[in-house]
């Protein structure tokens, strides 16, 4: 980085010192000023089309678009001047004069860029005295819906999926103000595993997810920062929640792992955080009248005593979920330890769609959030038939919230079953404690990505009835072991895991941020090098 | 008087001279009228000198920005990359048809001329992207394309100095915007005609991403003349006082002249001795109202700005307008000027490319407001409205299609502005506007309806 050359210049009278070649737009965030833009976005190629961010640099004669003019030696810039602000002022009113103007029906609205710069600021009223122009809507495929009538022809989605999809589906059809975005007659955006993003990229309210139309107002949303579980890249995301319920995922930008975007099939798969059949009352196995026993609803203490109990003296088995925490894969693996017990974990597998145009980034063919976390913490991999082999009579299963749906288990005799779950699956009549536990949107942890880095998400919403994180009960479960004195804090639950194992060794939430960092022998999990000729 | 007519005493004719002559299209005629031996030499010629030739002449760019083609080939070093040179023959800008003569009558001289310059700027490839509509000068080109390369003066071998040159022939397909440099390149390339952010200039990064020059069909055409009869005998031509602009210009006149057609000139002309003598002005008992005198991207002229000025690039811009590409556009006092302007906005409306946004939308609202004035339906405010929008298209935008609609309304304004006025809804009917009405969705004004709002 040090034989980049730095460059002196000011914009809106603050000092910047940037490297060469960068644009004044990017050059002016470093400084904390937005300047106004469409057609950018530094995921994508620079087109410079939509005019928005013309800024007036001294000794220009023109202004200069900010999106597509490098930063020079001394140069100063104004980007609120009266002549730049005018001329922004102008595209915003050409912007709108067909625009429908239909916010209030408008899914975009209160996230729109549109809206946003017209309030900073646009034109109070129009001077539009003719008829708009009227297009209708056009299902593009997949989850897209392009709103003809409120596009900015910004083409942000013909350039994403020209360069990043690599499947030139969209285009800029017709001219003049006749110009649409067109698809390919014979194809749509159905076809490609990541053309959901061209609704997060879309400025305005033109392409709009299906999954979400009218479903919720931007300004009533929650949004927490968090991880995509859905595959092990660990694409960042944003959970977005009304009235404690899951409504939309979109992605957050991390250079580092997935750029801007998100899958269709992990921005579409956050459902099952919202099923209905989840688990919210601890439940112990006790006798009835008669001989016979029940599972009893219990509390806590009693619950966890009675688990305790159980583990006591007894060889354990965990099958443990690779969508679990690290925090609570720690955990287990101690559990292992302290009982001399074993622990395995199984992974779904589905078909991988690389997106061709970014590196590193693909939706994996394991579809859980932490596999390698499991790696990590001594899990061993095993197929869904093998998971209880070796199991033998006194033996303790712990099932932690793999639902097996597929092959209930037939657990050998005389084998003790807890179930450390979300859910409540068909065959949990078996079972000896039932400890209900929140899932990832309910709490607060860290995955553990393909690339061995750690990624924190955060709580979006409450769990349901009793449940608690995982990580919570197993710590208070030790602790009736008399091992610890339980935690508090996801954070606290972290630092043990990082004492305890190598892999983790310096990590903390607060070294962790938003953003992640490698585990220290993250190495191992490096992308293969390109092909060569591939570079 | 200016081809077809039978040429003007007053003319200097240089590239037209074989105007109507078909035996010069041949291979065989053109070496007759001289041609190709400016090409030989300059193929044993250091690029370096040809360009200074060009540079020393005074040659400037002929369609329409003036740019001098000596510095803009100096500009090519021989840096061992792949150069190439593109001809501009889209000749779309409404009032021009000089190329087209120029391919039709004289298909070798622009061959000859594209190969000096793809030699002057160190390629060896040549571009000739010709309007699609010129179906004819189409085939004339391809004709002498093909003679040049069957007689070994294109191709691997070129005039036996030993170094390729190849041109190819493009036909485009009906878009005003690919006569735009960087348009015509993507064009090329088999991409949407959209014009290039600059930087990177074409110099630096133009077709294939490689470094081009492009020229103009009537600029490469004057090369081979002025290195068969040097820089001084082309400087001759023009006003004594004004060194800058050399040489002879094609002028396209059409509209209402008693002459139209192609008009070769020496630069400094008198503009009023062209129109009246050379054109024959407006016509019995007619008066030359206004004159788009480059093109119809240029501010219009009134009759009378044209009597006392001169045809070259200053003479032009002293009298409010520029010399773009020479196509002179003649409105005599018959002609409603809003109309006509109308017509022009409505033709950068159809052909904007939409990249930008004030370019896509103020075009085309610009069409609408002048549309609604010619059918008796504006209000003063409108006039407001339009040199509002029509500073906001200007100068903001990647190319200057933006531009160029807002020109002809705003000098139009300016100079017609009571043909406007006379067309404004009667004030009793004009109904008060709201300044400040955002959700007017679909709401024209209604026509003659509540005159107590006013």
């Amino acid at each position: 980085m040090a034989d980049v050359k730095q460059v002196n210049l000011t914009i809106e009278g603050r000092p910047v010192t940037v490297p060469e070649g960068m644009s004044i737009l990017e050059a002016a965030k470093t400084a904390g000023i937005l300047i106004p833009h469409y057609c950018y976005h530094p995921g994508l190629p620079v087109a410079g089309v939509c005019r928005m961010c013309l800024v007036e640099v001294e000794k220009f004669p023109k202004l200069a678009p900010a999106c597509a003019t490098a930063v020079g030696e001394g140069q100063v810039v104004h980007v609120h001047s009266p002549k730049a602000l005018e001329a922004r002022k102008g595209v915003l009113e050409f912007l709108l004069i067909n625009h429908p103007l239909d916010c209030p029906i408008c899914d975009q609205a209160g996230e729109c860029e549109l809206q946003d710069y017209t309030f900073q600021e646009g034109r109070a009223d129009s001077r539009y005295r003719e008829p708009k122009r009227f297009n209708p809507m056009e299902d593009f495929g997949g989850d897209v819906l392009y709103v003809t009538n409120r596009c900015i022809l910004c083409t942000r989605c013909v350039r994403f999926m020209d360069k990043l999809a690599e499947t030139p589906v969209l285009n800029v059809s017709e001219r003049g103000d006749r110009a649409v975005i067109g698809i390919h007659p014979d194809q749509d955006l159905g076809l490609h595993a990541w053309s959901g993003n061209v609704i997060d990229l879309c400025p305005v309210g033109a392409l709009v997810s299906k999954d979400f139309l009218n479903k919720a107002r931007a300004w009533e949303l929650d949004r927490a920062a968090s991880v995509c579980p859905n595959c092990t890249q660990g694409c960042n995301s944003i959970l977005e929640t009304r009235e404690e319920t899951v409504v939309r995922m979109r992605p957050r930008g991390n250079e580092e792992v997935n750029q801007y975007y998100l899958c269709d099939y992990g921005r579409l798969n956050y459902r099952w955080l919202e099923r209905r059949d989840r688990a919210e009352i601890p439940y112990v196995r006790v006798a009835t009248a008669g001989g016979a026993t029940e599972l009893a609803p219990a509390d806590w203490d009693a619950a966890l005593r009675e688990t305790a109990a159980l583990l006591n003296g007894a060889r354990t088995r965990v099958l443990a979920s690779p969508m679990l925490s690290n925090e609570t894969l720690g955990l287990l693996a101690r559990l292992v330890a302290k009982t001399e017990g074993a622990g395995v974990y199984t992974v779904t597998i589905g078909p991988e769609a690389p997106l061709a145009g970014a590196p590193d980034l693909a939706l994996r063919a394991e579809r859980a959030a932490n596999v390698i976390g499991a790696e990590l913490l001594g899990f061993e991999r095993r197929d869904t038939a093998r998971v209880l082999d070796g199991l033998a009579a006194g033996d303790v299963l712990i099932v932690a919230d793999e639902a097996l749906a597929a092959a209930p288990p037939t657990l050998p005799s005389g084998v003790r079953l807890i179930l450390l779950t979300t859910a409540v699956p068909g065959w949990a009549a078996a079972a000896d404690v039932v400890l209900p536990i929140t899932n990832m949107a309910e709490e607060e942890g860290t995955f553990t990505n393909l690339r061995g880095r750690v990624q924190r998400y955060t709580q979006a919403k409450a769990g349901p009835g009793l449940a608690r994180p995982a990580w919570y009960v197993l710590g208070d479960l030790l602790a009736a072991m008399g091992e610890g004195e339980g935690y508090y804090a996801a954070a606290d639950a972290f630092a043990v895991l990082a004492e305890r194992h190598a892999s983790f060794a310096g990590l903390t939430y607060d070294a962790l941020g938003l953003r992640g960092r490698p585990v220290a022998d993250a190495e191992r999990f490096a992308a293969e090098p390109a092909l060569a000729g591939a570079a | 008087m200016g081809y077809p007519h039978p040429p003007h005493p007053r003319e200097t004719r240089v590239l037209s001279t074989h105007f109507g002559d078909a035996a010069a299209r041949s291979l065989a005629g053109w070496r007759e009228r001289g041609g190709y031996v400016a090409l030989e030499r300059a193929l044993r010629t250091d690029p370096v000198q040809i360009q200074n030739v060009v540079k020393e002449s005074g040659l400037r760019g002929r369609g329409g920005a003036g740019f001098p083609t000596g510095v803009k080939w100096s500009f090519m070093k021989p840096d061992g990359k792949q150069h190439y040179l593109c001809c501009n023959a889209d000749e779309s800008e409404p009032g021009t048809f000089k190329d087209r003569e120029i391919m039709r009558w004289t298909p070798h001289a622009l061959v000859e001329g594209v190969a000096i310059g793809a030699h002057a700027i160190y390629a060896d490839t040549a571009y000739i992207y010709v309007r699609g509509e010129y179906t004819e000068p189409i085939a004339r080109l391809e004709a002498a394309v093909r003679e040049a390369y069957d007689a070994g003066i294109l191709g691997a071998n070129a005039m036996g100095s030993g170094r390729p040159m190849h041109v190819h022939v493009h036909r485009g397909a009906g878009a005003y915007i690919c006569g735009e440099e960087t348009a015509l390149m993507n064009s090329l390339e088999g991409r949407r005609g959209n014009p290039r952010i600059k930087p990177p200039f074409p110099a630096v990064s133009g077709l294939f991403a490689k470094p081009t020059t492009i020229n103009n069909v009537e600029t490469l055409a004057a090369v081979p003349h002025i290195l068969n009869h040097g820089a001084d005998w082309y400087k001759q031509f023009g006003r004594p006082d004004n060194p800058k602009s050399t040489g002879t210009k094609l002028f396209s006149v059409c509209g209402n002249v008693a002459r139209p057609g192609n008009y070769e000139v020496a630069m400094g002309f008198p503009f009023g001795e062209f129109l009246w003598e050379l054109c024959g002005g407006a016509g019995p008992g007619r008066e030359i109202k206004a004159v788009i005198p480059g093109g119809s991207s240029v501010p219009i002229l009134t009759g009378e700005e044209c009597r006392t000025a001169f045809m070259d690039y200053e003479g032009i811009v002293a009298a409010g307008s520029m010399l773009g590409s020479g196509g002179v556009i003649v409105f005599d006092d018959r002609q409603d000027m809003v109309r006509q302007i109308a017509r022009l906005a409505r033709f950068y409306a159809h052909e904007s490319c939409a990249q930008c946004s004030q370019c896509r939308e103020g075009t085309a609202w610009t069409t609408k407001i002048l549309e609604r004035i010619r059918d008796g339906d504006g209000t003063p405010e409108d006039f407001d409205t339009l040199l509002s929008i029509a500073d906001n298209m200007t100068g903001k935008t990647i190319c200057v299609l933006s531009d160029s609609c807002a020109t002809p309304v705003v000098s139009g304004l300016q100079k017609f502005r009571h043909e406007f006025e006379a067309k404004l809804r009667p004030s009793a009917n004009r109904v008060a506007m709201p300044g400040s009405f955002p959700g007017a969705s679909g709401m024209a004004a209604p026509k003659a309806a509540f005159p107590s709002a006013v």
